[in-house]
């Protein structure tokens, strides 16, 4: 034998570590403020990533750390180690339980993915236009009245977007909402939102688009519903004829099952 | 004057170019006044009578500098002049500049060249940070600031990581496996000098119209597709990048496979040979398409075939799946022989033999096959269909297993060893340890469909992608050009100078690439030159950082260029290690071995008594006594 490891103690100092890490990661908000049903979903699936990663890493800073204080080659010392080659059974523990915990999460992960796109009934849909660098949208429940670099909707309400790009891809993303999908040239794509908090937010292009990629903003409202018929209700202009070719388009990557069946 | 147009090399080369460019912009203008058309056709995607000219003059210098004679001659039935290997080894720095077959010359040729675009497209990184250090715009403009990220990007992916490492195996690789050099040297001389032609036009499209190519690294149709001339320098840089990077790796698959040593079976071969085999398993399939996405780009832009353009019929989307299909296996590209690097150097410095040989063999070959699987993981918001997410997020996560079987394994051979710490080298492997820990785990968090639906293109992939590539290709790389700085110099390095660098470059990694994953999972998108209020600290913050990563490379540069002049002379080999390449003088003869080594054993034999990885010339017929230890000998 070569010596034992400390292997209680190693572990103990990995939960030390790790319940240290993880309560400091846990109780920051990364992701800002919460403002749609499934962004306490997808911020809790992100804790506990944070607390499973906090272990792992715990785990290969302590292994590291220790072997450094002790087996550091003192000065002048020109032996070699241990000829160890290997010991099946930690082998087999590294790639069994790696493939557990990744396991785990994607299950998890998948179980998130269907509660947050779960179509409900009486869902408002909104139809998303974007070209280089403006937004605009339509309603189609209201004879698509049209406005262009702002939008409201109705809090607690499921939103389902359809989104169309005129010219490149571009990419609609409310970081509250954490939502986000790309809009597609010659495609329609969709995407499901629950808001749960009256405010103002702010709509981000994330798919670069140009020069103008930066700048390509919108104003998003979330409002009571009876404050959201008043302003739709003013909306006065239609969309116009070019950008209703796309509400037309027949492809749509969001097959029935997953997705598109609550429009 | 005419001896030197006789001769393959530099004059020639030049006038090939120019040869070739003449009849490539003769030949557009002579068509289009046949055809009656315009005869300069100057639309932003157009420019025939500039983009054919720069798919021939790179040919023709190509020609010109002697890359083809020797198969040319043999092709036209002339004599052809055998290679007597006179131009073998290099006396003077001059020596590197000329076209020459040997697998050393061309390895420092390879790592020079590719460092030369690391301090380019670095320069271009201080550039994009100096912008972003304030939020509103100040230094560049919107459309500079894009070209400068895009090709920021694309020097370091396609002439800086992937082409240094072939590099480094090329000095190495042949060596290691006891061979005389690669399997074909003419192949690898061309498929070097095809890399600084890629450098060059994508540095050269910053001279066009409508500035550099500004649709990011990733080139996305339909942007890619209606973009000024620049782009069209991008996408036939990236078919001389590779087509280098396909020649070399098919040159790196004969030459393990058929030049082995007698006696350096498979499971003998250091991990490093183990990591190119499975790298050059990737690139022949995976770059291929890459080179033909990138050909419909340049096809639609001025052949109008429009295999993107949605109003024609295209289809938007499959640009991102063929893109992807290489360029997830291509972040494995970057990383597999870094991989190999640090095995090297932990089981050298750590005196003990890699903790599970098999396993780690096994996991890249693990981490090949399923890298094919992964690539839809960068298009969870693409609008791709929905129901491919999960299981693209099911292998994206399993690919982590492999990976950590990695980690863990160099963990495992610190056990027990006699770790030492003097060595650059040895810093950056076991930093590197830590740092692509971190980027693994939030490889992991971006694998995940929910996580990945917020985080996608925001700083939060900046930040993952760097701590991947900066911390860990980059840092692997340094390992590697310190850990064989003096077998490739005959030279040591100063050791002092090393460390400066050593904790320069963690501390400024750390600093410049940890905030971005806040700033991401905050809400600030990527690839944007001007940003909100909210985020200036931070962005501040991160770009001192970035200055100072930035300004302590140029001690790793004087570091490298004064001691490879003026340093101390190297021994054979200075870490103690096994492999067959520290068994001959530093630097090797010039034919590597007066006879081909023995090998008897497996290669990381540390502390087992009496083991011998190879027996070399001279050495006599003395086998070890006993019978070495299990692993490697089968």
């Amino acid at each position: 034998m070569y010596g034992r490891l400390p292997i209680v103690k190693m572990l103990l100092a990995t939960i030390a570590m790790t319940v240290v890490i993880s309560a400091v990661m846990v109780s920051i908000n990364w992701d800002g403020q919460e403002a749609s049903t499934a962004a306490p979903k997808i911020d809790d699936l992100l804790n506990v990533m944070i607390v499973l990663s906090s272990f792992v890493f715990s785990l290969v800073m302590v292994m590291l750390f220790y072997a450094l204080y002790k087996f550091k080659a003192k000065p002048g010392d020109e032996s070699d180690g241990e000829p160890i080659h290997g010991n099946t059974r930690l082998e087999i523990a590294w790639t069994v339980i790696p493939t557990i915990i990744v396991l785990f999460g994607a299950g998890y992960s998948w179980k998130v993915l269907d509660e947050i796109e779960s179509p409900e009934k009486g869902a408002l849909t909104v139809d998303v236009f974007s070209q280089q660098y403006a937004w605009s949208f339509a309603y189609p429940g209201k004879g698509y009245v049209w406005k262009e670099g702002e939008f409201h909707v109705p809090v607690n309400r499921q939103i389902v977007f359809k989104m169309h790009a005129q010219d490149v891809i571009h990419s609609f993303w409310v970081p509250e909402w954490r939502i986000k999908k790309d809009n597609v040239p010659g495609i329609t794509t969709t995407a499901y939102v629950t808001p749960d908090k009256v405010g103002t937010y702010q709509l981000v292009c994330t798919e670069l688009c140009g020069f103008g990629h930066a700048t390509m903003r919108a104003k998003v409202v979330v409002e009571s519903p009876s404050k959201f018929e008043k302003w739709v209700e003013g909306l006065e202009q239609k969309a116009p004829p070019e950008l209703m070719e796309s509400v037309t388009q027949g492809t749509e990557t969001n097959p029935v099952g997953l997705g598109a069946g609550g429009a | 004057m005419v001896a030197a147009i006789k001769k393959p090399g530099w004059t020639r080369g030049i006038l090939g170019a120019i040869a070739f460019g003449a009849f490539g912009f003769g030949l557009v203008v002579a068509l289009r006044a046949i055809s009656d058309l315009p005869i300069f056709q100057t639309e932003q995607t157009g420019y025939p009578h500039i983009v054919v000219p720069a798919i021939t003059a790179p040919l023709g210098f190509l020609a010109g500098f002697g890359c083809f004679d020797y198969w040319l001659r043999w092709a036209a039935g002339l004599p052809t002049i055998p290679d007597d290997h006179s131009q073998h080894g290099a006396k003077s720095w001059k020596d590197y500049f000329h076209f020459n077959t040997d697998h050393k010359v061309i390895g420092i040729q390879y790592i020079c060249t590719t460092f030369f675009f690391f301090f380019v497209g670095g320069l271009m990184a201080m550039l994009i940070r100096a912008e972003l250090a304030q939020p509103g715009t100040q230094i560049v403009d919107a459309a500079t600031y894009n070209s400068l990220f895009s090709t920021h990007a694309v020097l370091m992916i396609f002439v800086f990581v992937i082409p240094v490492f072939a590099g480094i195996a090329n000095y190495v690789l042949p060596l290691m496996i006891g061979a005389p050099d690669m399997a074909f040297p003419r192949l690898n001389a061309l498929s070097f000098w095809m890399l600084p032609l890629a450098g060059l036009l994508f540095i050269g499209s910053f001279l066009c119209p409508g500035g550099a190519f500004d649709a990011g690294w990733t080139g996305y149709a339909p942007l890619s597709t209606g973009a000024p001339l620049g782009q069209s320098f991008f996408n036939l840089g990236v078919q001389f990048a590779g087509a280098s990077s396909i020649a070399t790796a098919l040159n790196f698959l004969v030459t393990i496979i058929t030049m082995r040593a007698p006696g350096m079976t498979f499971w003998r071969m250091p991990l490093l040979v183990w990591a190119n085999l499975s790298t050059s398993l990737l690139v022949v399939a995976a770059t291929p398409f890459i080179a033909g996405v990138q050909f419909m780009v340049l096809f639609d832009r001025a052949l109008h075939t429009n295999f993107f353009d949605f109003a024609a019929g295209g289809d938007v989307i499959s640009y991102q799946h063929i893109f992807w299909f290489y360029s997830h296996p291509a972040v494995y590209i970057m990383m597999l022989p870094g991989f190999g690097i640090i095995s090297e150097v932990i089981s050298t410095h750590a005196r003990k033999p890699i903790f599970g040989y098999r396993l780690m063999a096994l996991a890249l070959i693990g981490i090949v096959v399923l890298s094919y699987s992964v690539w839809a993981h960068h298009m969870f918001v693409a609008g791709m269909f929905s129901w491919l997410r999960v299981p693209m997020m099911i292998t994206t996560l399993l690919i982590a297993v492999p990976t950590g079987i990695k980690i863990f394994s160099w963990l495992g051979t610190l056990y027990f060893g006699k770790i030492h710490t003097y060595s650059t080298a040895m810093l950056f492997a076991l930093a590197f340890i830590v740092t692509f820990t971190i980027g693994g785990i939030s490889g992991v968090m971006l694998g995940m469909v929910p996580i990945d639906i917020h985080v996608s293109d925001t700083y939060f992939i900046v930040a993952h992608i760097h701590f991947v590539l900066f911390g860990g290709s980059v840092f692997t790389i340094f390992a590697g050009i310190y850990h064989w700085f003096p077998k490739m110099t005959g030279r040591m390095y100063d050791e002092k100078l090393g460390r400066v660098h050593f904790w320069g470059t963690l501390i400024g990694t750390w600093g410049t690439f940890v905030p971005m994953h806040w700033v991401g999972m905050d809400g600030m998108p990527r690839r944007v030159a001007d940003y909100a209020e909210q985020f200036g600290n931070w962005n501040l913050l991160i770009s001192c950082f970035a200055f100072m990563l930035g300004a302590i490379q140029l001690v790793f540069l004087y570091n490298m260029v004064v001691s490879w002049r003026y340093g101390p002379r190297a021994e054979g080999n200075p870490w103690r290690a096994n492999s067959i390449e520290w068994q001959v003088s530093s630097p090797p003869p010039i034919f590597n071995f007066d006879e081909i080594p023995r090998v008897v054993g497996g290669p990381y034999e540390f502390g087992v008594p009496g083991a011998k990885h190879a027996i070399m010339a001279g050495e006599g017929a003395e086998v070890p006594a006993g019978e070495p230890s299990v692993v490697g000998t089968s």
